[in-house]
């Protein structure tokens, strides 16, 4: 399969990809995933919340994901390399405001992009240091109801088996119609339909296989490890600089010692 | 569709969030009443169609472009309106998280704008009646997908329209951006539901119990009297008004806003006098979020006596746009300090690998 024509091998690979990151080991993988999860919300609440001139000080956040990065042992080349068809997106969201509002609207485009920027390096790092069954335990330790958590965890592994039929599918009707951007109409119902049809029996298959290993409608998760004083140290001491940055312009403060 | 973090406020997005958890909320108490512990695989490799469904590219006929599905209505039509918004709920917090489609801050207001109404609207609202009509079955699986995907597109397009200008994050006026949002969105709610309705009349030969609500016609349902039969090839009239009103709204709640172009009506009747900040008026101005007036004056005062960044940093201190001297020191020493503090990682890892060397050695 030639990588970069197929949309879902593309994500296929991506999956694994993120998967392979997220087995990895380092200080940052050992954290638990719960302590994870709630200092990424803070620290984008946070960086969300910054005012749209408050450029100097949103700078500093810039702190957090650069050494969680590191400590992760993983490239921040490796989340932009990923990310680079969903960057532009972001980095258009204040395209507008120059126009707009001049060259104040510079300042609130660049803290736009920055604020963007700076969330989606922070969840990027959160995911591709926790593997999905722990990240589902921990949804399920802050009350999210046991059926969501598992319908994530069935329809994550799922995803990769029909990706991986699309892709083969995709393949065989480009092969058969070269030349052709996409399926053509007369296939359109057909195409999804089929592998629908042929889903609805494996899902059925699923479950009665599910069943015969005495299902009830949840997952029991092997017994996570309790979180440690490591845990605690990095969540109340992350929390407690986010709201020290938010709160006080320290970039501001700093430049103000040597001007 | 997919809304980033930056464009939401935390109060927006909190607000959201609440909304969805809502809608999940009830939807979980009624799948759980169900007590059908089949339905919780279906669900799932449901949920993996769609998403996997969305990778397929379609053609469309005489553009030379191709689109794709984004699958609520599709969902709804298999499993039905609240089993469909949870799976749905499923497939974007993986878009979300594994492909960065759509923040994590976001993703209430996410599936807000593309789950619930793409569910609960538009199965309440379209799918329902129209299946309940005395249509020919071909034509009730044509016409409830387009209409759901187009009504369910542009109510999810006004509202990302909406959450943005009440996040006070764009400074792209709200009729603009309604006039850019809306037109987009009924182009490709168009061809989501031609797609939709293809997939559908496909399973409908095949194995028509899968669609919800949906009642094939057979030679057996027509048995009863040949005068039924005859009947359910025309539209009748009830449904034809129903399906008249439906088409209004949605072409008359759609293009107005385009045809006028400049919808000062609504944008007064909601927020008010703009220049004076709407989201004051929608009382959101707690923090400095939202056009905020005071620094929106100054940064404009600002720009009428000065360049960009060179003289205004000197001439004036007032840190309004970030742009103050120290502010520009303070940048670039943290710049700095970002570059050092990335080397203690590696630092430690060297010291570790050294010590067990060292061991090794001994």
């Amino acid at each position: 399969m030639s990588k970069g024509t197929n949309k879902a091998s593309n994500a296929l690979n991506e999956l694994r990809d993120m998967d392979e990151l997220a087995n990895g080991n380092s200080l940052v993988h050992e954290l638990h995933p719960l302590v994870k999860l709630l200092v990424t919300i803070a620290y984008i609440y946070c960086v969300v919340s910054f005012s749209k001139y408050n450029l100097t000080g949103l700078f500093i956040m810039l702190i957090y994901p650069v050494l969680v990065f590191e400590f992760a042992g993983i490239k921040i080349s490796t989340c932009f390399y990923k990310l680079r068809l969903v960057l532009p997106l972001v980095l258009m969201v204040g395209i507008f405001n120059p126009i707009f509002e001049g060259k104040a609207g510079l300042i609130s485009m660049i803290t736009l992009m920055m604020k963007g920027t700076f969330s989606l390096m922070a969840s990027f790092i959160m995911v591709a240091t926790t593997p999905i069954d722990g990240l589902c335990a921990a949804l399920r330790k802050i009350h999210v109801p046991s059926i969501l958590v598992t319908l994530l965890l069935l329809t994550y592994r799922y995803i990769s088996v029909l990706v991986r039929e699309v892709a083969i599918m995709t393949d065989a009707y480009k092969l058969r119609a070269p030349k052709q951007k996409g399926i053509a109409m007369k296939a359109w119902g057909s195409f999804l339909g089929q592998l629908l049809l042929r889903s609805m029996d494996k899902a059925s298959e699923l479950y009665n296989s599910m069943q015969l290993r005495a299902f009830k409608g949840e997952f029991y998760y092997a017994s996570q490890r309790k979180l440690n004083a490591r845990d605690l140290v990095f969540l109340v001491g992350c929390i407690a600089c986010f709201v020290c940055a938010r709160v006080f312009n320290i970039t501001e403060l700093l430049g103000g010692l040597f001007v | 569709m997919h809304m980033a973090d930056a464009l939401l406020s935390p109060a927006v997005a909190t607000t959201m969030y609440a909304a969805s958890a809502i809608a999940a909320g009830t939807s979980i108490i009624k799948v759980n009443k169900e007590k059908d512990s089949i339905k919780i695989p279906t669900m799932a490799v449901t949920a993996a169609l769609v998403f996997a469904g969305q990778m397929i590219n379609y053609t469309i006929p005489g553009t030379g472009s191709s689109g794709h599905i984004c699958g609520g209505m599709l969902l709804t039509s298999l499993l039905g309106p609240q089993a469909g918004f949870l799976s749905m709920i499923v497939i974007l917090a993986i878009q979300c998280l594994f492909f960065a489609d759509g923040g994590l801050l976001a993703l209430g207001a996410n599936v807000w704008n593309m789950a619930f109404y793409g569910c609960f609207v538009g199965y309440y609202l379209i799918w329902k009646p129209i299946m309940k009509s005395k249509m020919s079955s071909k034509l009730k699986l044509i016409l409830a997908p387009i209409l759901g995907c187009v009504l369910t597109l542009q109510l999810g397009a006004f509202s990302v329209v909406l959450e943005t200008s009440l996040s006070g994050i764009t400074d792209l006026p709200f009729g603009t951006f309604v006039a850019i949002m809306q037109p987009i969105h009924l182009a490709i709610g168009l061809v989501e539901g031609l797609v939709t309705s293809a997939i559908l009349l496909f399973i409908s030969e095949a194995r028509p119990e899968l669609i919800k609500d949906f009642k094939p016609q057979t030679a057996w349902n027509c048995a009863d009297g040949a005068e039924k039969a005859k009947s359910e090839g025309k539209l009748s009239f009830k449904s034809t008004i129903a399906v008249l009103a439906v088409v209004a709204i949605v072409i008359g709640g759609g293009c107005s806003l385009l045809a006028s172009g400049n919808p000062d009506g609504l944008e007064w009747s909601l927020f008010g006098n703009a220049e004076s900040g709407y989201s004051q008026n929608m009382g959101l101005d707690e923090d400095d979020y939202g056009v905020q007036s005071d620094a929106a004056d100054k940064a404009q005062g600002i720009q009428d006596k000065l360049a960009f960044l060179p003289d205004y940093a000197f001439k004036n201190s007032d840190s309004v746009a970030g742009t103050t001297t120290s502010g520009l020191v303070g940048i670039a020493i943290v710049a700095a300090i970002i570059v050092v503090v990335s080397f203690i990682p590696k630092l430690i890892k060297k010291k570790e690998v050294n010590e067990q060397g060292d061991q090794q050695g001994k």
